[in-house]
């Protein structure tokens, strides 16, 4: 397996499904001749030209409606958020179209879009910048979202989102398009949707977390290793579908659960995954579920106010420690 | 206390006016383009132009049927036997009849949520029509998705959608597809005067001129946005000229006129076929009921006097009229022709009453199309 970076992942996933299909397209502002505000679209436009590789004005409803509009006449488009964020200014055409089309039509019109880019707080971006908002997404029954951690996740979820015939929202980790990791290189590789991942086994409690979190979890699972308590780190990768039987055999094993999440705790994943644990398995708990998220608050600009409001390794051992009568 | 700069500056500052204190956007008296559109000073020969004494009675049978079946839905909808929003095309008829004749088998279109009418005129069985404003299973959408969206793959018409504007960026990306594959297809979409306000209509009118997309864009003028009269929600009065914003053609149209809406629709969908890009069409028209079923026809907005005023207008009669002067079609063919799109109708009510109810386990089904993944997709508890 090569080692490649989350980002030339991403950008495997696109050249291998564009090539390999030739319905898909991707569109976005600057994923042409700027080859991508991030580089992921690096020289997608020299090869698949500019039918294929569309520069598209800032212009977020439009496109996003092209690109539903697109789905519903058999074409297989990829959508480019710069960042989430931007994407607030196009969910009317993700909600109340990408959504309901195939069921307001009673089974007429298939939706395959992809929406895909990064969410969540990068460095001092500030409130506007910061969002991560896939449980907004994942409220919408009609639509699937992913959010990958690593770089062969990335690559695997993002080729099995383009080959889904639904509209996915893939959800790209703003801080981990450097970070490198072993990817398989068979064409065909993929992470099928709704499989969640088992980062580490332990046994005296589980984190279940997702994206960019993962890390900080494994961070805090490491530490925790030295004060002798072995944790089970769960990465959900997809949201919805969600991996609800690995949830409930990692929580039967430890009895013990802390989740994390990059976003609010209001409405958010950790919120919907409380639920299903008590609704599915409140007997196996030995201890009420607790959350780390991010600070209930828009994001600040100040480093050291930022640094606060963001979910931290010290906060998930805090919590681990709590649900272990530490 | 002596008054202050501020306060002397603001006593001398004239008297603020309202909009309609400005001289611009006129109204539809005032407007000389109105005027010119409503009465186009074109021979009968020019207006009635490559088209057969066939084609001009079919425009009339289409018009017609779009009138009963209305007329059949606002009977239905006061036994109770539709429910939820019901906006009927009742005076409107000229401009969909007239611009979905100018389009060729394969076209697509899509409009908002008054749209019975469209998808009738597309291709889209009466019978199912009706028992899709039934709730029956029989329906275009299996009963899912009522009067406001109706859709046919196999007919070309992509909706019937809801949210005001919100069609037009779809509309934009089937004709981008129609592009992309390089076909000779020509997409049409329908909006209200309304929708023109909405962010959504203007960035889809500049990607379509931006890459001279196969899209043909009517503005349904009825002049109310459910209430609102168009004076009151535009600066600009004339629709039309918003196409110049994007360098794109535009033209006004009689909406009340068959033949003018098709003279007009067929040069902007032959432009749009032949690699000419988009254009925008403005049909002035006027709605002869409520905005919906659960509106009133004249009240606050505007009066009943209006509305009888405007009903002299009645695309239906004064095509009728036009017909029989032509010697195209008699008082008496008309009459045979009016029986049989009643009985349509009627047949249309009769096998929706009869459609079957949708089935419980429906409800879970054409939410996703791919349900062939790993996990759970529906946390209702339920299944």
């Amino acid at each position: 397996m090569a080692v490649i970076t989350y980002r030339e992942a991403l950008n495997q996933a696109l050249a291998e499904e564009m090539e390999r299909d030739p319905d898909v397209f991707l569109m976005g502002e600057e994923v042409g001749v700027y080859n991508g505000a991030y580089k992921v679209s690096k020289g997608l436009l020299d090869q698949f030209g500019d039918m294929r590789v569309v520069d598209s004005p800032i212009t977020e409803l439009g496109f996003t409606g092209l690109a539903v509009g697109a789905a519903m006449t058999g074409l297989r488009p990829v959508i480019e958020f710069m960042t989430y964020n931007f994407s607030l200014l196009a969910v009317d055409q993700v909600f109340n179209a990408a959504a309901k089309m195939l069921s307001m039509s009673g089974g007429q019109f298939k939706i395959p879009v992809t929406f895909r880019g990064p969410t969540g707080a990068a460095l001092q971006l500030s409130a506007q910048h910061s969002q991560a908002l896939e449980a907004m997404y994942a409220h919408f029954p009609g639509i699937k979202v992913v959010a990958p951690g690593t770089p062969a996740d990335a690559k695997g979820l993002l080729k099995a989102a383009i080959r889904d015939d639904d509209p996915v929202c893939v959800f790209e980790g703003e801080m981990l398009y450097n970070l490198k990791g072993e990817v398989p290189e068979d064409d065909d590789f993929i992470v099928p949707l709704g499989v969640a991942d088992l980062k580490r086994e332990g046994s005296d409690v589980s984190i279940i977390t997702h994206g960019k979190m993962i890390h900080t979890c494994l961070q805090a699972a490491a530490t925790l290793e030295k004060s002798g308590i072995s944790a089970d780190v769960l990465d959900l990768r997809s949201l919805r579908p969600l991996d609800v039987d690995s949830i409930m055999r990692t929580v039967a094993k430890t009895n013990r659960v802390v989740l994390v999440e990059e976003g609010w705790p209001y409405g958010g994943i950790t919120a919907t995954v409380a639920a299903l644990i008590q609704e599915e398995a409140f007997d196996e708990l030995d201890a009420p579920i607790l959350r780390v998220t991010q600070a209930d608050v828009p994001m600040p600009y100040a480093k050291q106010l930022e640094k606060n409001a963001k979910p931290n390794a010290d906060l998930v051992i805090s919590k681990v420690n709590q649900v272990l009568y530490r | 206390m002596s008054e202050t700069n501020t306060q002397r500056a603001l006593a001398e500052e004239p008297e603020v006016k309202g909009p309609r204190d400005h001289p611009s956007p006129a109204t539809p008296d005032q407007d000389p383009n109105w005027e010119r559109a409503a009465k186009p000073i074109l021979s009968l020969e020019e207006r009635t132009r490559g088209l057969s004494p066939e084609d001009l009675r079919k425009f009339m049978y289409d018009m017609l049927l779009a009138r009963r079946f209305e007329e059949a839905t606002g009977e239905s909808y006061a036994l109770g036997k539709i429910g939820g929003f019901c906006h009927l095309y009742i005076g409107q008829e000229a401009v969909a009849i007239g611009a979905i004749n100018a389009m060729q088998k394969g076209d697509y279109s899509m409009t908002a949520y008054r749209d019975h009418v469209h998808a009738l005129q597309m291709g889209v069985e009466p019978n199912a029509v009706m028992a899709e404003l039934y709730g029956r299973a029989g329906g275009t959408s299996k009963g899912k998705g009522g009067s406001m969206h109706m859709f046919s793959a196999e007919s070309g018409f992509l909706g019937g959608h809801g949210i005001v504007g919100g069609q037009s960026p779809l509309a934009l990306g089937v004709a981008w597809k129609i592009k992309y594959r390089g076909e000779q297809k020509v997409m049409q979409v329908y909006l209200g005067e309304a929708a023109v306000n909405q962010g959504a209509f203007h960035e889809s009118l500049n990607m379509a001129a931006l890459w001279q997309l196969p899209l043909v864009v009517i503005v349904e003028n009825n002049r109310f946005g459910m209430g609102t009269a168009w004076e009151r929600a535009s600066s600009l009065y004339d629709i039309s000229q918003k196409a110049s914003a994007y360098a794109m053609p535009s033209a006004i149209a009689d909406g009340m006129d068959v033949l003018d809406m098709y003279r007009v629709t067929k040069e902007a969908v032959d432009r749009a076929r032949n690699g000419g890009g988009p254009t925008l069409i403005e049909a002035r028209t006027y709605r002869f009921v409520g905005h919906s079923m659960s509106d009133p026809v004249h009240g606050v907005y505007r009066t009943k006097e209006e509305v009888d005023e405007e009903k002299l207008n009645d695309p239906i009669r004064i095509y009728a009229n036009l017909l029989s002067d032509l010697g195209v079609l008699s008082q008496e063919e008309l009459e045979v022709m009016d029986e049989k799109v009643k009985k349509i109708s009627a047949e249309a009510v009769e096998f929706a009453d009869n459609s079957p109810e949708p089935e419980a386990a429906e409800l879970y089904r054409d939410v996703y199309a791919d349900e062939d993944v790993a996990g759970r997709l529906y946390f209702d508890g339920r299944r």
